[in-house]
């Protein structure tokens, strides 16, 4: 807490110094930011606000008497069908968790021969990760759905894993980023006798943590929510996932109120975990992205 | 047998000796190289299994007829012949919609991007966090957590936020149904991807105009650039230009990808009339509502096509000039 006042009175202090654009760029971004936000803050608020709020008319943006009804309301609501929210919640997790895992490691795996090793086939398959980066995967669903089966992991974990773990995005901002290591670095180590396999773990992994950083917060986002391999590749409702639930929750939503606070209890649930994790990653976001143009 | 003979006729052995000297040279610089590729292999048997063979494959279904029950029957060109000429949803909506969309919310979130980025680098560092963060922010949302937010302001009865408030000052006097009105749903579509536009592509825009050299900017006031406009056409853009085009291709393949955010808005697919049918839509409908799968997969291949396309376009304007 300390951290963030001193921050923001470092903030204000270096106001002091700047001219009258910057001061005019300040209010209207200031006033940009808060309309950008604003549907969130009422995300929040509206999971917060009891039952009678949610229908008061004129409607209300702001919780008067804030309660956590609806995340209860959520839990018990689903104790008594044949699937709890705890375990779709549990399924999202576990599913993110493997993916991000699976997507940091095989991306850098990737990234570091195709940037520092010479080796037949290497202008091909990078091309092809170029042009994957510009095709959208949801367009070839249909065949992924055959491939899956045929694999024959559909209703396991597998297959929330597996679709997502190739991400084109991570090992080509990953090889911009490993590109940018000396060359000599590695010359230099391998003179003093570190094998393959050192060099990765002691150099090249610890020189491209913002590059991980951002690849985790990509296949996190994309992992955490989709709803998309609940649909197509779970037939077993245990195995869908907090996504798949939302939108059962939000679909008939578009003309009435009903279910509001638990479908906004669960929308907060689904997009406070992407925050956190952005929060925590964005200043190595920032960094990578210097170094990840197409060159 | 004499030593010439054997010259003259090879020794079965010595001929498949010279196969194998032939193969030789492959499994060395397999041996070689072992330790890349298998430093590679867990990315590229994920890359191979769930992105190229399925894209191998539909463009392979998309010559078929497919119910997904029976075995796909080859039906040649047909299934390409009937989305060109017969198939009136894909020409008065699908393609229509497709194009106003991805024109609109393409560029315009593009510029968007790029402006909002340069007007953040232009604050004092310290805060541009705060900035940042409050533009990223609706970009995590997409997907089901927007729908709840989105169909709250637009909801059709008087108790959604902007019937509510449009009916307070007077300038509509009775509810209007946003998300389910032909005339509406587009732009609110629009609207709504809009606002969460700024993200990856975002990024690499604010990283790349902060990653400017600022003795650039010095060299450019010498040379006799005057102000700000200057500043970002003749230095900026040219300085940041791989940003550019990530940015330019992350845009575009954005929006020609989008078509959940018509089904979220509306609760339906097809939405009321197609009025915010996009190809995307027009897959789901024949793939998984009509199990056409091979007319499904046409469709796709056409999508596939035109985004690469437009890529190319893209890289054309934006790329560097070895490319």
């Amino acid at each position: 807490m300390n951290g963030w006042t001193s921050a923001l009175r470092r903030g204000i202090g270096s106001l002091r110094k700047v001219s009258v654009f910057q001061w005019f760029l300040f209010v209207l971004m200031t006033l940009l930011a808060m309309f950008m936000l604003l549907p969130i803050v009422y995300l929040f608020n509206h999971a917060l606000k009891p039952f009678y709020e949610l229908f008061l008319y004129p409607p209300t943006f702001i919780a008067r008497n804030p309660t956590i009804q609806n995340f209860i309301d959520l839990v018990v609501v689903t104790q008594s069908s044949v699937v709890p929210m705890t375990r779709y919640l549990f399924n999202s997790f576990v599913a993110s968790f493997l993916v991000v895992l699976t997507s940091c490691l095989f991306s850098v795996l990737c990234a570091y021969p195709l940037s520092k090793h010479k080796f037949p086939g290497k202008g091909i398959i990078f091309s092809g990760i170029i042009i994957s980066l510009m095709f959208a995967p949801e367009m070839v669903g249909i065949p992924r759905y055959f491939v899956i089966s045929q694999l024959g992991i559909i209703n396991t974990y597998w297959g929330h894993v597996l679709p997502l773990v190739a991400m084109p995005v991570g090992v080509f901002l990953m090889k911009q980023f490993i590109d940018q290591i000396p060359n000599e670095l590695l010359e230099a180590s391998k003179v003093e006798g570190a094998r393959e396999h050192m060099i990765f773990l002691k150099i090249v992994i610890p020189l491209c943590m913002p590059a991980l950083a951002t690849t985790a917060i990509l296949s996190f986002q994309s992992a955490w929510s989709t709803d998309e391999t609940s649909t197509l590749f779970m037939e077993n409702e245990t195995m869908k996932t907090l996504p798949f639930f939302v939108n059962t929750l939000t679909n008939q939503l578009a003309n009435n109120v009903a279910n509001q606070g638990a479908a906004a209890a669960a929308a907060l649930l689904l997009f406070i975990p992407n925050f956190i994790i952005f929060l925590l990653l964005q200043r190595k976001v920032i960094t990578t992205m210097m170094h990840s143009g197409i060159k | 047998m004499s030593n010439e003979a054997s010259g003259a006729v090879p020794h079965p052995l010595a001929r498949r000796k010279q196969k194998i000297v032939l193969l030789t040279p492959f499994i060395q610089t397999i041996k070689r190289h072992w330790l890349s590729y298998l430093f590679i292999a867990p990315f590229l048997i994920t890359f191979i299994l769930f992105i190229v063979v399925p894209t191998i494959a539909a463009i392979g279904l998309s010559f078929t007829y497919f119910n997904a029950i029976e075995a796909p029957k080859f039906v040649g060109w047909l299934n390409y012949r009937n989305l060109l000429t017969q198939d009136m949803v894909f020409w008065k909506y699908a393609i229509p919609n497709t194009f106003k969309f991805a024109v609109i919310v393409g560029p315009l979130g593009y510029i968007a991007g790029f402006m909002l980025a340069w007007l953040i680098s232009q604050l004092p560092a310290k805060i541009r966090v705060f900035y940042t963060l409050a533009l990223y922010t609706p970009s995590m949302t997409a997907g089901v957590a927007m729908a709840v937010v989105w169909l709250i302001v637009f909801s059709g009865d008087r108790l959604g936020y902007l019937n509510s408030f449009l009916l307070e000052i007077g300038i509509i006097d009775q509810a209007q149904l946003w998300t389910q009105d032909p005339k509406y749903l587009m732009n609110v579509m629009i609207l709504v991807t809009l606002w969460g536009s700024m993200g990856v592509g975002f990024l690499a825009l604010l990283a790349g105009i902060q990653n400017v050299d600022t003795q650039l900017y010095e060299a450019g006031k010498i040379d006799g650039i005057r102000n700000r406009l200057q500043e970002i056409w003749y230095i900026t853009i040219p300085a940041m230009k791989p940003q550019m085009l990530f940015g330019a291709v992350m845009a575009v393949v954005g929006t020609l990808k989008a078509g959940q955010i018509s089904v979220q808005l509306s609760g339906a697919n097809p939405s009321p009339q197609y009025s915010g049918h996009l190809l995307i839509n027009h897959i789901d409908d024949y793939g998984f509502i009509r199990y056409e799968m091979g007319y499904a997969s046409t469709i796709s291949v056409v999508l596939l096509v035109l985004t690469y396309i437009v890529s190319r376009i893209c890289w054309k304007l934006f790329g560097s000039k070895e490319e």
